[in-house]
């Protein structure tokens, strides 16, 4: 039993995390916050000549075929940093979908741009603001053409394809839709976190092409969902993390009462509750990772644990940290709300908090070893 | 990253289930007992032989005195296995958890010899004199006196919260011999015979009505210098190995957890539904279990560091607040589960009822939840220390209530 990531994994942190420090500082997250670009193109580029995209791709189709834990290590980073690139959705999403059940020639088409990152991906299946089920998708694919509208999809101005969830006759399939088709209008919404792109795909008779299995449309997004909650889930954990760091270095140099707020036992307390969140998190999602670079008969679990308890912790960092700078932390100026922002916008995009904590008691229900577990 | 364990470690696990399996009843299948302390007792200490026998007893002492010598991953694996069975191990918690321990770090050679074999076998139970009236969160407060006559010491001053005091043989103490120094100064730190004249021990009536800790006093009790551990005026160092040892020993609070939780959700209903199919309920489930499934891998990754030489840091405090606060809620949450139901302590599931009852002594005892998230907020993040009026004056001009 080992429990920590290897030596070479953590190599792999430090450079990931001197690159993000001088490529990807607060600023740039802020410039992306507050202008009109998608997301930070050179920061992008950079990314993708480090070959982090290219990270679980195996190299017959252009990618360094490297294991999950290194995606975990990354998107770690990603999180801590609030990158403002569309990786979640190329990687975690439409290179994951495309690895788990993509029939060859599909693969050939687009994991080798998605490795060197002249593609982005996505992937489509809210219709607005309710949970996506059975009952009630509404896009429809029919003679390989798709009808519908998606809203919101996570850097859908800027995909070049995105998978999919659509209705086809009385089952439900996943399928590829290549954006550029005249089929398909985006239109760029505004967001809780404008540091990330979303937006709205209309599909009009739009080429598509189905992905997997016809009428495994749940059972696929599912099994991606578990595996991109891990991956979201370091994210989280990076930008609890972060929020921790700010609020603890705020608490240090601010003095009320002729001493620096941090020797005040409430605040110290509250300090004491983000980091009891955050490991706890943390550890859930060094579970997540194993379960997921082993796939592991617990991946579901594991998942649906991580994923809540990185929701939680991040949610908690984020909040308390505006909370312990107090009227400062309230102001557009600071940065406090870079990360509450985020914290929210995660929280939500696989599906809402009360969703997750659901699933993961189906889970428990499930496995009938429970009564012998420790 | 490897949860699996590795052949050894395989090899070892099975050796200890077989072990398990052969002498004791799983959880899941054991049937509460009521049972007397004594007969709790006379359990308890059969147990800790039959273990020290088949040398199962404490892993990680040397074999000379009478431990296994194991690695910090095969104890490990040993508490996961020993976990699921129903075992009657609390008598002996403080003893070998935190007693031997400090032994080990601190006895002489023969005394190591003599102590901790039968310490290890259950023979000798033994106990941690460390609280006082006016020395708890507060330890280095304490006031009972220690003054050389000859060979001899002489203890006088009461001790108090001394868990199974009534039923041990040996303890440790921590005592004021100069307070004229200042408060962490001035401490010495020993070893005594519990049947030593002069040490007389005085259970207290708890919340739930049992009586497992006790009130202690001391009248000229004389103890060997021999018995001393640690420098005299060094017992707050002596303390502190204690201490340390302590946060590994009362790690989870134990009692009833999310998997007894579903089981009673699944059994109970709910305007005719099973508890378990409303939304509430699950959310409450989920919450608990992302702490339990958390403290579980924050512990693994504690062990990874410990097996790679690492020493056990303040970060596992974590253990302690979060699983204390998860018995109680969740407990009376099993209650509420049962409806007006729950008020019964004849009603079957009455282990929620007695994990309701124990869970605010949990909170308290080895560090309350506050000092451990002030241990938290200053040995793991940094923060300044509180502003403190007892540092610099020696320990007799230290303000005190009155
Ligand atoms: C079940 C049980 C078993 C025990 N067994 C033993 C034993 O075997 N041996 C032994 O020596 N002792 C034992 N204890 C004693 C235990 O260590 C003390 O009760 C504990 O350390 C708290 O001390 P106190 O009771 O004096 O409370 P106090 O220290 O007076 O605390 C009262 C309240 O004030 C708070 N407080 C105190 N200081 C601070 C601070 N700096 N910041 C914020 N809040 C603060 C506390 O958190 C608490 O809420 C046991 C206690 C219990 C409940």
């Amino acid at each position: 039993m080992n429990f920590e990531f290897s030596d070479d994994q953590n190599l792999l942190r430090e450079q990931a995390q001197g690159f993000l420090q001088s490529k990807c500082p607060l600023e740039t997250v802020r410039a992306v916050l507050e202008g009109d670009q998608a997301y930070d193109t050179a920061l992008w580029k950079g990314i993708t000549e480090m070959g982090w995209t290219a990270t679980t791709i195996p190299e017959a189709y252009g990618g360094i075929g490297l294991g999950h834990l290194e995606l975990c290590v990354l998107a770690e980073e990603l999180g801590r940093s609030l990158a403002p690139v569309p990786f979640s959705s190329s990687v975690y999403l439409a290179t994951e979908v495309l690895l788990m059940c993509a029939n060859e020639a599909q693969k050939q088409a687009w994991l080798p741009g998605l490795a060197d990152g002249s593609i982005i991906g996505t992937f489509a299946i809210a219709e607005g603001g309710k949970a996506p089920s059975r009952h009630n998708i509404e896009t429809r694919v029919a003679d390989d053409r798709i009808s519908g509208c998606k809203i919101p999809v996570p850097d859908g101005d800027v995909a070049d394809f995105s998978v999919v969830l659509a209705c086809d006759g009385d089952q439900h399939s996943l399928f590829l839709v290549d954006l550029k088709d005249p089929g398909v209008t985006k239109r760029v919404l505004k967001s809780i976190d404008p540091s990330r792109s979303y937006a709205e795909l209309n599909f009009d008779s739009a080429g598509a092409e189905l992905l997997g299995e016809a009428g495994a449309g749940f059972a696929l997004t599912d099994a991606l969902f578990d595996r991109a909650a891990i991956l979201f889930a370091f994210e989280q954990v990076g930008g609890a993390h972060a929020s921790l760091e700010m609020a603890k270095a705020y608490a240090l140099e601010r003095y009320a009462f002729g001493r620096p707020i941090a020797s005040f036992q409430a605040i110290k307390h509250k300090l004491a509750d983000m980091y009891i969140a955050l490991t706890l998190a943390h550890s859930n999602c060094y579970y997540g990772a194993w379960a997921l670079s082993t796939d592991a008969s617990e991946l579901s679990l594991a998942a649906a644990t991580a994923r809540v308890s990185a929701t939680e912790a991040f949610h908690e960092c984020s909040k308390e940290n505006i909370q312990t700078h107090g009227g400062m932390g309230f102001t557009w100026e600071f940065n406090c709300h870079l990360y509450y922002r985020r914290a929210k916008a995660l929280a939500l995009n696989l599906g809402s908090l009360t969703r997750w904590k659901d699933k993961l008691v189906t889970q428990l229900e499930e496995s009938n070893k429970l009564a012998n577990t420790n | 990253m490897d949860f699996n364990d590795t052949p050894e470690q395989a090899a070892f696990r099975s050796e200890a289930r077989a072990f398990l399996s052969a002498n004791a009843t799983l959880k899941s299948e054991s049937v509460v007992q009521q049972e007397t302390e004594a007969e709790y007792l006379v359990r308890a200490r059969a147990w800790q032989k039959l273990k020290a026998e088949n040398g199962w007893a404490c892993l990680n002492w040397p074999t000379e005195y009478g431990g296994r010598a194991s690695t910090p991953m095969e104890r490990i694996i040993w508490g996961q296995e020993e976990g699921k069975f129903e075992v009657p191990t609390g008598p002996y918690a403080i003893g070998l958890g935190m007693c031997g321990p400090t032994m080990i770090a601190y006895a002489s050679e023969e005394q190591k010899r003599e102590h901790l074999p039968i310490m290890a076998s259950g023979e000798r139970i033994w106990c941690q004199l460390f609280s006082e009236p006016s020395a708890g969160s507060d330890l280095a407060n304490l006031r009972t006196k220690a003054v050389r006559d000859g060979d001899d010491w002489v203890i006088n001053g009461q001790k108090i919260w001394t868990s199974g005091a009534h039923y041990s043989d040996w303890g440790i103490l921590v005592t004021r011999s100069d307070p004229t120094q200042l408060k962490h100064k001035g401490l010495t730190f020993f070893f005594l015979d519990m049947k030593s004249p002069g040490v007389e021990v005085k259970p207290i009536k708890q919340i739930s009505g049992a009586s497992n800790f006790n009130e202690i006093y001391f009248t000229d009790v004389r103890i060997p210098d021999a018995q001393r551990l640690g420098a005299v005026g060094e017992g707050w160092k002596v303390s502190i190995t204690t201490l340390m040892n302590e946060r590994l020993a009362v790690g989870n609070a134990g009692g009833p957890d999310v998997p007894d939780l579903l089981r009673l959700a699944a059994t109970t209903d709910i305007d005719g539904e099973p508890a378990l199919n409303n939304a509430a309920v699950r959310e409450k489930i989920a919450t608990w279990h992302c702490q339990r499934s958390g403290l579980k891998y924050t512990n693994y990754r504690t062990i990874s560091a410990l097996s790679r030489g690492g020493v056990p840091g303040p970060e596992n405090s974590i253990t302690k607040v979060v699983s204390a606060a998860k018995q109680q809620d969740l407990a009376s949450f099993a209650m509420d589960l049962m409806d007006m139901g729950g008020i019964l302590r004849e009603d079957v599931e009455d282990k929620f009822l007695n994990s309701y009852m124990g869970a605010p002594g949990y909170r308290i005892a080895g560090g309350t939840d506050e000092i451990l998230r002030n241990i938290i907020a200053e040995r793991v993040l940094g923060l300044p220390q509180d502003i403190r009026l007892d540092k610099q004056v020696p320990f007799n001009e230290v303000p005190q209530s009155s």
